[in-house]
């Protein structure tokens, strides 16, 4: 299928803009040290973060490498959990109202007051991916019930008419009406997870112990090596980044031939 | 199926003083009575609000009357599986897969393989005119189109019974024209039994053998016209005085089930 050219435009734009706005800032920010000549401990200037950047890669990537298992397992297991969860309230209306509170209550509670007690009876890296996994399965829980129960009326007395058993109604129907909202839900999952895993660095970090990036920019900081926090800062936004639109893309491959979200837009 | 060619005056179902109410205490039916006599094409026709769909859908199993009751000729019944295809208002497709699997779906349910449903699936299809269209998805199509493969679904059971709850009514006229000359084509070809429900006088003349007016508050047929015009009735029928003196008539007793049902 070709692209009408004003669609071309559209989407150079989408790329170039942000491009352009991102040189702009970090250009204003480069100026702006050189001429106000701030030293690097206040504010480092762009071309010395990327210096410290490539200069301390050797720590930086070992803690980005830490950091990002900690990110991927946290995910994959809220994914897992939540999802499952989802399923199993979906079939028993008993295990719902028997654990949904306390599915709540999980969310509700800031996971950096919950981390420092984590910390006290866990192993440190355990106490890291619960802390991810806390906070990045209840988004999965909710969009994945919000899904299970937005299923088109009439096709779900089609399916009785048809004498469909309760697994064929949820795997047949149920599941994939609800896969919108699952990406949906796995699209937040992922940038929490790396949330729940900086935050509870931060926490075990006080304590003396890790190696995560989020444990770097705490030492940086003890340090005054303010070009490194930023060029841990910078690694930890990427990861972020590409979490987003890896999930993103997963969506958009999922959900291309079907669902509104994903279909580009007639004009 | 066609071999047991059953006499038009003996009713494959009947609904006996059927009463429906429901948990919000609206009552939706009293005092229903009615036949659905084999092979005939009957259509409830009323106000919006009598209780119509209800109707059908207690017919189809899906909802339960809370007194009185459905009953199936014996030599049919539910004992038998259920062989009745519903065609609802809206297409009611799964948007997630392609025309094939949609139409596909019941013999699916139905416990039968993959290889032995294709030709029937595309049997189905070739009925409704979409034979090149069973890989596309449903949004790709139009509204007519949909609706069609809706059809072909319903039809792909061969069932005794097909029930269709306002099926054109969202949409335009040249296309529900169309659709209505193609499914007094299917009615013919397959000799099923159709109960159609709407709330066009001019739809249900056309295409009926028999009418059962329907009034409101609380549901119930309150008249009964059969419609003698011949089969196959074409774009001559809809334009002949016979079918203006039956929309005349069936016009009437509409408005007298209004008046019935307490509206101006």
């Amino acid at each position: 299928m070709t692209r009408p050219p004003r669609q071309h435009r559209e989407r150079a734009l989408r790329v170039a803009l942000p491009v352009i706005v991102f040189a702009f800032a970090v250009g204003i920010w480069a100026a702006i040290v050189n001429f106000e000549a701030i030293p690097p401990y206040v504010l480092p200037a762009p071309d010395v973060v990327l210096h410290t950047l490539i200069t301390d890669w050797p720590i930086l990537s070992q803690s980005l490498l830490v950091t990002l298992t900690t990110t991927v397992e946290g995910f994959f297991l809220a994914a897992i959990g939540g999802f499952g969860l989802a399923v199993l309230f979906n079939q028993s209306r008993l295990v719902e109202y028997s654990l949904y509170p306390y599915a709540v209550i999980l969310q509700v509670t800031p996971v950096i007051a919950i981390a420092p007690l984590l910390l006290v009876y866990l192993q440190q890296p355990t106490a890291v991916l619960v802390c991810a996994w806390i906070v990045a399965f209840f988004p999965v829980l909710a969009n994945t019930t919000l899904g299970l129960n937005s299923v088109d009326r009439n096709l779900v007395d089609l399916f009785s008419l048809y004498g469909a058993s309760r697994m064929e109604v949820l795997w047949n129907l149920e599941l994939p009406s609800a896969l919108p909202y699952v990406l949906g839900g796995l699209r937040i999952a992922g940038g929490l997870s790396l949330v729940g895993a900086v935050a509870a660095e931060i926490a075990a970090g006080s304590a003396g112990a890790g190696s995560g990036l989020a444990f770097r920019i705490m030492e940086a900081e003890y340090r005054l090596n303010i070009p490194r926090m930023f060029a841990a800062l910078f690694l930890l936004s990427v990861t972020g980044i590409v979490i987003f639109y890896l999930l993103a893309f997963i969506n958009h491959l999922a959900l291309r031939r079907w669902h509104e979200s994903a279909l580009e837009q007639e004009r | 199926m066609p071999a047991t060619a059953i006499k038009s005056n003996i009713p494959l179902v009947a609904l006996r003083s059927v009463e429906k109410s429901f948990p919000s205490g609206t009552l939706a039916l009293k005092g229903l009575d009615l036949d659905v006599r084999a092979g005939e094409f009957l259509s409830l026709l009323g106000p919006s609000g009598c209780g119509k769909s209800t109707a059908l859908r207690i017919i189809a199993g899906l909802s339960e009357p809370t007194q009185g009751a459905v009953e199936w000729a014996a030599t049919t019944g539910r004992t038998q599986g259920h062989r009745i295809g519903f065609v609802f208002q809206e297409p009611t497709l799964m948007p997630w897969t392609n025309v094939f699997n949609n139409v596909r779906l019941p013999l699916r349910l139905a416990g039968e393989p993959a290889n032995r449903s294709g030709d029937r699936v595309h049997a189905a299809l070739e009925r409704v005119g979409l034979r090149n269209f069973s890989r596309a998805y449903p949004r790709e199509l139009s509204g007519g189109m949909r609706m069609r493969v809706s059809i072909a679904r319903a039809l792909v059971t061969e069932p005794q019974l097909l029930l269709m709850d306002e099926p054109f009514a969202a949409l335009d006229e040249i296309t529900r024209f169309k659709l209505n000359d193609d499914l007094l084509a299917m009615w013919q070809m397959l000799r099923t039994t159709v109960v159609f429900v709407t709330h066009s006088v001019f739809e249900s003349v056309y295409l009926s053998s028999r009418i059962a007016v329907m009034a409101a508050r609380p549901g119930r047929v309150v008249s009964e016209l059969a419609i003698g015009a011949p089969y196959p009735r074409d774009a001559n029928f809809r334009t002949s005085a016979d079918y203006a003196a039956l929309c005349r008539r069936t016009s009437e007793a509409l408005a007298r089930a209004m008046a019935a049902g307490g509206e101006t």
